[in-house]
């Protein structure tokens, strides 16, 4: 046990010290200032402008800007769709996949438009190398890139007074890629290839067995670099079927030590890209510590429960819940994963959710149903996380006797309408998609198990699609044609209607004036804030899921007692 | 004319009754869920009667939800009635001023005589109307001309008479106020239905009363909350069915616990508040005697960080005094005390009195014969800018004269006298002190200067270190010179000054603070306030004002207070703080819900949920029961609280915000579970299982 907390906090130590240094560099990259990777990239960046016909300095009002976004995510839709629709005519298809059906190329779509990455499919049995690379890659990039733009918005709306625009969603766009994603995704695919992540275009390795004199077949591909990005990016959506529990996509405890760190690195950085910018470090750190102190609870919870919790076999040494772990990462390493690819919206795994026990299945659950804002995906955590903090303000506000105020901006009904919209989005979808599931004829023959833990790889699966996490509890048939296509407009509808109410509010925040603060002015940077911001995520995520979660996970380990 | 305490409940009883009417609750989307979910239990009671039931269910059950419910319901307009029948009764006693008048209306101001008689609802804007003694004054207007003493009780509800004149800054007249003596001439400036008192009416009743806007974000927050809940216990109902196939145990949960359960959990308790918060922050502003022009206003109130208030009456006691006599070199101080008192024996001003009190404490200085002295006096006038008096003793004639430095230097050079440098020294000494010294003079020789003395008000230091402590800053406005003003302000802990104060000065002033985020409250009675009062975020005119003052600014303050702006200021911030606290209790009153009633209710598909049930609830029926029971009282409970506010201290944000939540925010955590657990034991006593 001593080790895991120790390699908890070396890991969660590391991961603040690198954040600074980077969130301060994309608040660099944010602000367009020259940083020690302009005079390489600035020539690209400028060619990138001239053939998308781009000018950086065109600023745009929040409603071209949300169309900008809209059209440009409906046109990566529309040839991610068809890409894996007509895939099997395509070159770089060395296993001779054929086209995807359309219902699940219509959820692999919006799974990855969405940085949810759900994965209703095995990608090695599914997808060509084309689809891999040009299709999902691609995705893993710019959604990504899309999330971290869209809270560039919101900054701008804090910082900005009686201005009408936010930004230019093309500048913003291609900056975060090519300034912050690319060179990351070329440092941690180095990394893990060096530890035996394959990286080629080679077909299928066949082999034949020593044991039985049986053929097996090792899926191969350009793997290292999807896998960086997708850890990077808060994706999730492995190159294999089996995540990052499948040894060429996670091959040591290094590999797993840098997968679990990239998924982490760039949330967290945003939160001092924050503080940055509104020129108080410390809101930065207040969100930061509200985070860590929230993700600490759940990983010690997940790591006791499946330290302690597991079952007991007489004569068998006790060595932890080990069921669907890998023995290479262990429960400590398994219980960190756990934790960090549901706080933050990644949902790559390394091992088998199912088969945690049923409180640190509830607590990973659980993090993904607080709207995915500890730490949550790159750029809409923080945005979300920023909605819960108006939230409070707007209560705590009050108690100080003024009208609620965030960062010098009045919070009106406009904004508080748009906050609303961020925060209704994911639990009413999580509630309504499950509703629909176990009104659907034959759902309960979809589940692996019955009981209490049936109901909650029901309740796992669409929390997960309705927070664009997209990890897989596993333990259930993800697809048919009901699930994909609810599982497909929930994972849209939860990205983006957060995406129109952030850069609306931003727009409305930006034309405000900063009002001036002093002793009357309720602080939001001290503990008294943070516990309160936390008590309020902690009662709005209790009162919407503790009667779910009672049928499924409590259940659970009050019949298994 | 008010409405004594037992009416006002018998009436707002009728009103709770009278607002069951759906469009009068869809206005409230929270209490109209409340209202629907009753309607649905009572329905399904009449199914029960007849029969259909869920498995297991009792019509007694379903009754006794849907009786809480529409108690819940009837508590929630209750509170709105309560609210609003303090306005109303004072309403009443205002329509009662609102009488219709035969007017004298004039062709011309200048010829009295010449008039028609029209009614007063028939005046328009522009007309001329003659008042006399005795009579009401028809209409709000503007005196043209003469000067009458005023009784505006009926709309201050101050008996003492007050003065209207024309040419100055108490222009303004109110219809519905009546002369007490002489005659006025007046210009119209408003039509029946627009007047002051309409508005007053219409304010104080509600009737115009738009929801602010902090009042629709709460809502909208409110309605979100809503929202999740209606959700949430709405897919119970699948997931209690699927589960229950799952487990091959008990049954889907039934809609009336769906209906109870969403009662519960819908922030019932700041949903049926609201309203009765806002009606009684306005209703408070009005017993201090301030008019809101809208509700907005008094929430800006609570936002203000910057006050500008008048020195005069705020700061200082209205009337400087005499403080000391200051001899120059050569002379005796009894000498100038008995010139100065002589000076002033006449002079009935109350600095006048003041110098002849001071002469007599220090020198025993009384009255004497003033008819031996065959004495003048020269009064004050804005020309000479002293007073004095000529008078003959010995057999000499004399003459003394007091006033401001330089008028009384000008006067003694052009007599050919002499003036002492000594003087120029205490004259500066005086006004660095904050005085406003007054030099003497007998027969061109300059005796010395009289200290008179600002007197800064009881308590206003320690009044605006707390302001201050609050981050609030006071700016005292003054027409004093800058070394005068500065000497008052450190005397009286203002943040800080404007001197020698012109309209301009103080418009720039606020525009300055604007800029810079701050949001400015400021008294003024003048037409020349009039752009400043407009500029201000909270703008206070003074009743005695001038029309134009009374439209630029958003409040009326009905006793021309200048203290009244740190009230008000009160008012607002405690109308937040309610509407906070009790959110803030609401919601943390769910947890407690939540926890009474989640273990039991899935009882018949998980048995081992029970473990949860540490409240030792005794049934089902029971904990809801219980839960939906406390639902409606604690919103009883909390129509005092939401009448008379939260408590209020001048605290920094930081330990208010403390404060509150340890009071709201973990009281709202824990009270609901000894008073479930309490209900709870009462129902099981009373054989409910």
């Amino acid at each position: 046990m001593s080790t895991v907390i120790f390699q908890d906090i070396f890991f969660l130590a590391l991961l603040i010290a690198l954040a600074i240094p980077l969130g301060l560099y994309i608040h660099q990259v944010m602000d367009g200032q020259k940083t020690f990777m302009t005079p390489v990239l600035a020539p690209v960046e400028r060619l990138i402008y001239r053939v998308i016909g781009a000018r950086p300095d065109d600023e745009m009002k929040p409603k071209r800007y949300a169309f900008a976004v809209l059209a440009f995510s409906l046109v990566g839709f529309l040839f991610l769709f068809v890409l894996l629709l007509i895939q099997g005519i395509l070159p770089l298809n060395p296993q001779h996949l054929r086209g995807v059906n359309w219902h699940l190329a219509f959820n692999t779509t919006a799974s990855f438009i969405s940085n949810t990455n759900w994965q209703a499919y095995a990608g090695e049995t599914t997808l060509s190398y084309l689809s891999q690379s040009l299709g999902l890659t691609v995705q893993n990039f710019v959604s990504a890139a899309v999330g971290i733009s869209v809270l560039f918005v919101l900054i701008r709306g804090f910082i900005r007074h009686e201005k009408e625009t936010v930004g230019n969603f093309w500048a913003d766009l291609t900056r975060v890629t090519l300034y912050v994603l690319i060179p990351l995704a070329v440092i941690v695919t180095v990394l893990i290839a060096s530890q035996g992540v394959v990286q080629t275009l080679a077909p299928a390795h066949t082999s034949t067995t020593l044991q039985s004199a049986s053929t097996v077949t090792t899926h191969l591909g350009p793997a290292a670099s999807q896998v960086a990005i997708k850890q990077l990016g808060t994706n999730g959506g492995g190159f294999f079927g089996a995540n990052s529990a499948f040894p060429l996509e996670n091959p040591t405890a290094f590999s797993n030590f840098i997968e679990m760190f990239s998924l982490l690195i760039i949330p967290a950085a945003l939160c001092f890209t924050f503080g940055k910018a509104v020129k108080d470090a410390k809101q930065g750190h207040t969100l930061i510590t509200v985070m860590v102190v929230l993700f600490v609870a759940a990983l010690a919870i997940i790591t006791i429960s499946e330290h302690s919790l597991a079952p007991h076999y007489a004569g068998v040494i006790a060595s932890g819940n080990m069921e669907g772990k890998e023995v290479v990462n262990g429960v400590g390493a398994s219980s960190l994963w756990g934790a960090s690819t549901t706080a933050a919206s990644n949902g790559a795994v390394n091992a088998t959710p199912d088969s945690f026990t049923a409180l640190g299945g509830m607590m990973m659950m659980f993090l993904m149903q607080l709207g995915e804002i500890v730490f949550g995906g790159v750029g809409s955590g923080l945005y979300g996380m920023i909605a819960f903090v108006m939230l409070t303000v707007f209560i705590a506000g009050l108690m100080v006797g003024r009208t609620p105020e965030y960062l010098g901006k009045k919070i009106g009904p406009f904004d508080m309408k748009m906050v609303c919209a961020m925060i209704l989005a994911p639990p009413l979808l999580t509630l309504i998609g499950t509703a629909a599931a176990t009104l659907a004829p034959g759902a309960a023959s979809w589940l692996n198990n019955t009981g209490a833990h049936g109901f909650s790889e029901l309740l796992y699966a669409f929390t997960s699609m309705a927070n664009n996490n997209g990890s897989a509890f596993a333990g259930m048939h993800t697809n048919t044609a009901f699930t994909n296509l609810t599982g497909g407009v929930i994972m849209l509808l939860v990205r983006f209607i957060p995406i129109v109410a952030t850069i609306f509010l931003a727009g409305n925040l930006s034309k405000k004036k900063i009002v001036a603060s002093s002793e009357g002015t309720l602080s939001t940077s001290n503990l008294t804030f943070a516990g309160l911001l936390i008590a309020i995520i902690l009662i709005i995520g209790a009162l919407s899921f503790l009667p779910s979660l009672s049928l499924g996970p409590i259940a659970d380990f009050f019949t298994r007692l | 004319m008010k409405l004594s305490q037992n009416a006002q409940i018998t009436d707002a009883l009728k009103q709770s009754v009278v607002k069951l009417n759906p469009k009068t609750q869809v206005k409230n989307p929270v209490m109209f869920v409340v209202y629907i979910g009753a309607l649905i239990t009572t329905v399904l009671f009449c199914f029960a009667l007849g029969g259909i039931h869920g498995p297991g269910e009792r019509a007694g059950f379903i009754l006794a939800i849907a009786l809480i419910l529409w108690f819940t319901v009837l508590f929630a307009n209750f509170a709105e009635a309560i609210a609003e029948s303090r306005g109303r009764a004072q309403a009443d006693s205002l329509r009662g001023a609102r009488k219709d008048v035969i007017a004298r209306k004039l062709k011309s101001a200048d010829n009295p005589k010449d008039y028609t008689e029209v009614k007063s609802n028939d005046l328009k804007r522009g007309d001329i109307v003659y008042v006399a003694a005795g009579d009401q004054i028809p209409m709000d207007g503007e005196v043209i001309d003469g000067a009458a003493s005023v009784d505006e009780s009926a709309i201050t509800g101050e008996s003492a008479p007050v003065i209207r004149d024309s040419g100055g800054d108490r222009t303004a007249v109110t219809g519905g106020t009546s002369l007490v003596s002489d005659w006025l001439i007046i210009r119209i400036t408003a039509e029946a239905g627009e007047s002051f008192l309409d508005k007053m009416i219409s304010m104080v009743e509600g009737a115009s009363r738009k929801k602010t806007p902090n009042e629709i974000a709460l809502q909208i927050l409110l309605v979100t909350l809503t929202i999740i809940f209606l959700v949430v216990t709405a897919t119970l109902l699948p997931f209690t069915g699927f589960a229950a196939g799952q487990a091959g145990r008990g049954a889907a949960i039934s809609i009336t616990i769906v209906v109870a359960l969403l009662v519960c959990l819908a922030p019932t308790t700041i949903g049926a508040l609201l309203s009765s918060i806002g009606i009684a922050g306005m209703s408070r502003l009005n017993s201090a005697n301030v008019l809101a022009m809208s509700g907005r206003a008094i929430e800006a109130a609570g936002d203000v960080d910057v006050l500008l208030l008048d020195k005069t009456g705020t700061i200082t006691l209205g009337n400087r005094q005499a403080a000391e006599f200051l001899p120059v070199p050569g002379v005796e101080e009894k000498d100038l005390a008995d010139a100065a008192q002589l000076s002033s024996i006449a002079d009935e001003t109350a600095e006048g009195r003041s110098i002849a009190v001071l002469a007599k404490q220090r020198f025993d200085i009384r009255g004497r014969d003033m008819s031996k002295l065959n004495a003048t006096f020269i009064e004050f006038s804005a020309r000479t800018r002293m007073s004095g008096i000529d008078y003959t003793a010995d057999g000499q004639a004399n003459e003394i004269r007091k006033g401001a430095a330089d008028a009384v230097r000008d006067y003694v050079t052009a007599q050919g006298g002499t003036w002492p440098e000594a003087c120029d020294e205490l004259v500066k000494q005086v006004a660095s002190q904050g005085g406003t010294p007054l030099v003497v003079v007998r027969n061109k020789q300059v005796l010395g200067v009289i200290y008179l003395k600002d007197i800064v008000k009881n308590g206003v230091k320690e009044r605006f270190g707390d302001l201050r402590k609050m981050g609030i800053k006071t700016i005292m406005i003054t027409g004093d010179n800058p070394i005068t003003a500065a000497a008052i302000a450190a005397e009286a802990g203002v943040d800080d000054f404007l001197a020698e104060a012109t309209p301009e000065a103080k418009l720039t002033l606020i525009r300055d603070y604007q800029s810079k985020g701050h949001l400015v409250a400021m008294t003024g009675d003048g037409t020349n306030d009039a752009p400043a009062l407009a500029q201000a975020d909270v703008a206070v005119a003074m009743n005695s004002g001038t029309q134009a003052a009374k439209e630029a600014g958003n409040m009326v303050d009905l006793d021309s207070s200048p203290t009244k702006l740190i009230d008000i200021v009160r008012i607002g911030k405690q109308l937040l703080m309610t509407r906070g606290a009790l959110t803030t209790f609401s919601v943390a009153n769910d947890v407690a819900k939540y926890f009474a009633i989640i273990p039991v209710l899935f009882f018949l598909i998980y048995p081992e949920l029970a473990r949860l049930n540490f409240m030792r609830l005794t049934s089902a029926t029971t904990a809801i029961l219980s839960a939906i029971i406390y639902n409606a009282l604690i919103i009883v409970a909390l129509i005092p609280l939401s009448l008379k506010g939260v408590k209020y201290r001048e605290l920094p944000a930081g330990k208010m915000l403390s404060r509150n939540l340890l009071i709201y925010g973990l009281g709202g955590l824990v009270s609901p579970f000894v008073a479930i657990k309490l209900i709870d034991m009462i129902l099981t006593v009373c054989g409910v299982r």
